[in-house]
């Protein structure tokens, strides 16, 4: 992924964060982010990551970070002990898909949930020429990818309304740009903001 | 690469110290190491505190020749870089490694103390060890660090004097022990105890030492420091047999399998530098320690009024002092909203691990080190 498309990633999100609240992101990866939304919004943040050499680069930077498994759910946080939690493009990577977003949103006052939406019209043109799609949101080959999800925005938003997730928001992007129109068939990047009905 | 820069101290102290049971102990002595330079500001000072068996020879080598107990963690370019900071090690009270133990005469009465010697408790030695920190001049350590036992003196720490400890550092520790691990320390007390030779504690007069309880003692620990897998790959049921030599049993109680071997080289070479006496005042300190409890076993509530940011570790493979058990000191200060980093690390060695070589530990801790660096300036 570029990176300006990172930055309207982020940007997207930190509209949605309150100055000085607490931030809790989920598969945090090298703390980029948490680096980014720190500087931004002043929040205190803590991360969740599971490889070592992620956690490494989090301690490295000065961030709190826990190392451990998102599939074995979020005992080690009390329930709205965060007025945000993220799961910043991490879903797909999940197993246990319906318990991660119960606990996201048991722990988060409000949360944060963005995948790489699997209908824009370059994945689907490639299906239909016979392939799974190689692109800048699904950058991974069929069989070395981290992804053992793949969904769309109508999937999520219908397994969000079936599990009792609330979508209070919804930014759609593609390279960068917010896309208003269509957004299942050009948007290749997803990100809401939901909580609990 | 510069020196370590040792220094070797043997520190009076004449005030009696105040004990958690209630009763006073005093005067006495404290041995305490040194490496590197401590700064201007007096900020750069690191406390690594010793588990068990450990002493304040934490790094380099001594005039006796042995190896500090942590030398590939504290030195020049090591994780924890006595090029930037000054590292304290002491000899906790009640050890046996020159510090006024069971094994040092009573002024009293010019006997060694014995059964006579205090109770002490991890809050014990923390206190003590913030009359090492005065004499230094040290308000506030950068950090304080240890592994297991060490471990629980870095939480003791950052209770106790909130103000004055900028980092605890708890690698392959626990809020309190389980009922297994108490079981643990009480097989080793009650072979010491249950040695003829121990003598009610009071050996020394009768010029013996309980070794044959002090190796069990140590054989039992030696187990439980090591994981399954561990112990499978350096030993398995390779027989202990002269190379070349028939691998057959023997059908006797003699060394038959390597495991055995080790244990008992293990437990000799022990007996012989241990105090008796000492083990079973440090082990009740591990049985003793539980900060939760004046908070209603709420270790959340305990750690309320932490200031310090914590760095907690544990080892995938350590069953002694499980990665469960770290969870719940990060719980905890997460509760609290505590500055806190975790990493769980992935190696094959058992509680162990906490004093070996691993690349992803060692760069971790020298990675958080480097980043306190900035704040000692």
């Amino acid at each position: 992924m570029s990176f300006e498309a990172i930055r309207a990633d982020f940007s997207a999100i930190a509209n949605w964060v309150k100055p000085n609240s607490t931030l809790l992101d989920l598969g945090c990866g090298d703390g980029v982010f948490l680096e980014y939304i720190r500087r931004a919004k002043q929040v205190k943040t803590y991360g969740v990551e599971i490889s070592d050499e992620q956690v490494l680069a989090c301690v490295a930077k000065d961030l709190d970070v826990i190392q451990q498994d998102l599939e074995g759910g979020l005992a080690l946080f009390e329930d709205q002990s965060f007025d945000t939690v993220v799961l910043s493009q991490t879903l797909q990577t999940i197993h246990q898909t319906e318990a991660i977003l119960r606990e996201v949103v048991r722990v988060g006052k409000e949360c944060v949930v963005s995948f790489p939406n699997f209908a824009h019209w370059s994945h689907r043109a490639a299906v239909f020429m016979g392939h799974m799609p190689v692109t800048k949101s699904l950058p991974y080959d069929w069989y070395n990818t981290p992804n053992v999800r793949v969904l769309t925005i109508k999937d999520f938003e219908s397994l969000a309304s079936k599990i009792g997730i609330r979508i209070l928001d919804r930014v759609v992007l593609h390279d960068s740009q917010e896309v208003k129109w269509c957004a299942n068939l050009f948007g290749s990047l997803a990100i809401y903001r939901v909580g609990r009905t | 690469m510069s020196s370590l820069q040792t220094k070797l101290y043997s520190l009076e102290f004449t005030k009696a110290l105040p004990l958690q049971s209630g009763t006073h102990f005093g005067p006495y002595t404290l041995k305490v190491e040194t490496y590197g330079t401590l700064n201007a500001k007096k900020s750069n000072a690191v406390l690594i505190c010793h588990a068990l068996n450990a002493s304040h020879h934490v790094a380099g080598v001594n005039d006796s020749g042995q190896t500090g107990w942590w030398d590939n963690m504290v030195g020049p370019g090591k994780p924890v870089d006595t090029n930037h900071f000054f590292v304290i090690g002491i000899n906790n009270l009640g050890s046996c490694f020159g510090s006024t133990g069971p094994m040092s005469p009573d002024p009293a009465t010019g006997i060694p103390y014995g059964a006579s010697f205090p109770i002490l408790t991890v809050e014990d030695w923390v206190l003590s060890q913030s009359y090492v920190a005065d004499y230094f001049g040290v308000q506030k350590f950068a950090a304080v660090m240890g592994g297991s036992l060490g471990g629980m003196q870095a939480i003791a720490w950052g209770m106790m004097f909130p103000e004055r400890v900028g980092h605890c550092i708890v690698i392959a520790s626990s809020a309190n022990l389980s009922a297994q691990n108490i079981a643990f320390n009480e097989i080793a007390r009650n072979a010491i105890m249950s040695d003829p030779d121990f003598h009610q504690g009071n050996f020394y007069a009768h010029a013996v030492v309980p070794k044959s309880g002090l190796r069990v003692a140590r054989m039992i620990g030696h187990i439980t420091y090591l994981s399954n897998d561990d112990m499978a790959e350096k030993f398995g049921r390779v027989l202990r047999r002269p190379t070349g030599a028939k691998q057959d049993y023997q059908f006797s109680f003699d060394t038959e399998f390597e495991v055995e071997s080790y244990l008992r080289y293990q437990g000799d070479k022990f007996a012989d530098y241990f105090d008796a006496n000492t083990y079973l005042l440090i082990t009740r300190a591990l049985d003793y320690f539980d900060p939760a409890m004046d908070y209603e076993n709420d270790l959340s509530k305990a750690f309320a009024h932490i200031q310090a940011n914590f760095l907690v570790i544990s080892f995938s493979t350590d069953w002694r002092f499980a990665p469960q058990r770290s969870r719940e000191i990060v719980k905890a200060l997460l509760d609290n909203k505590h500055r806190v980093a975790y990493a769980e690390i992935d190696a094959p060695h058992g509680h162990d691990a906490f004093l070996l070589d691993d690349a992803r530990y060692h760069a971790l801790i020298q990675s958080y080190f480097v980043k306190m660096q900035g704040e000692c300036n």
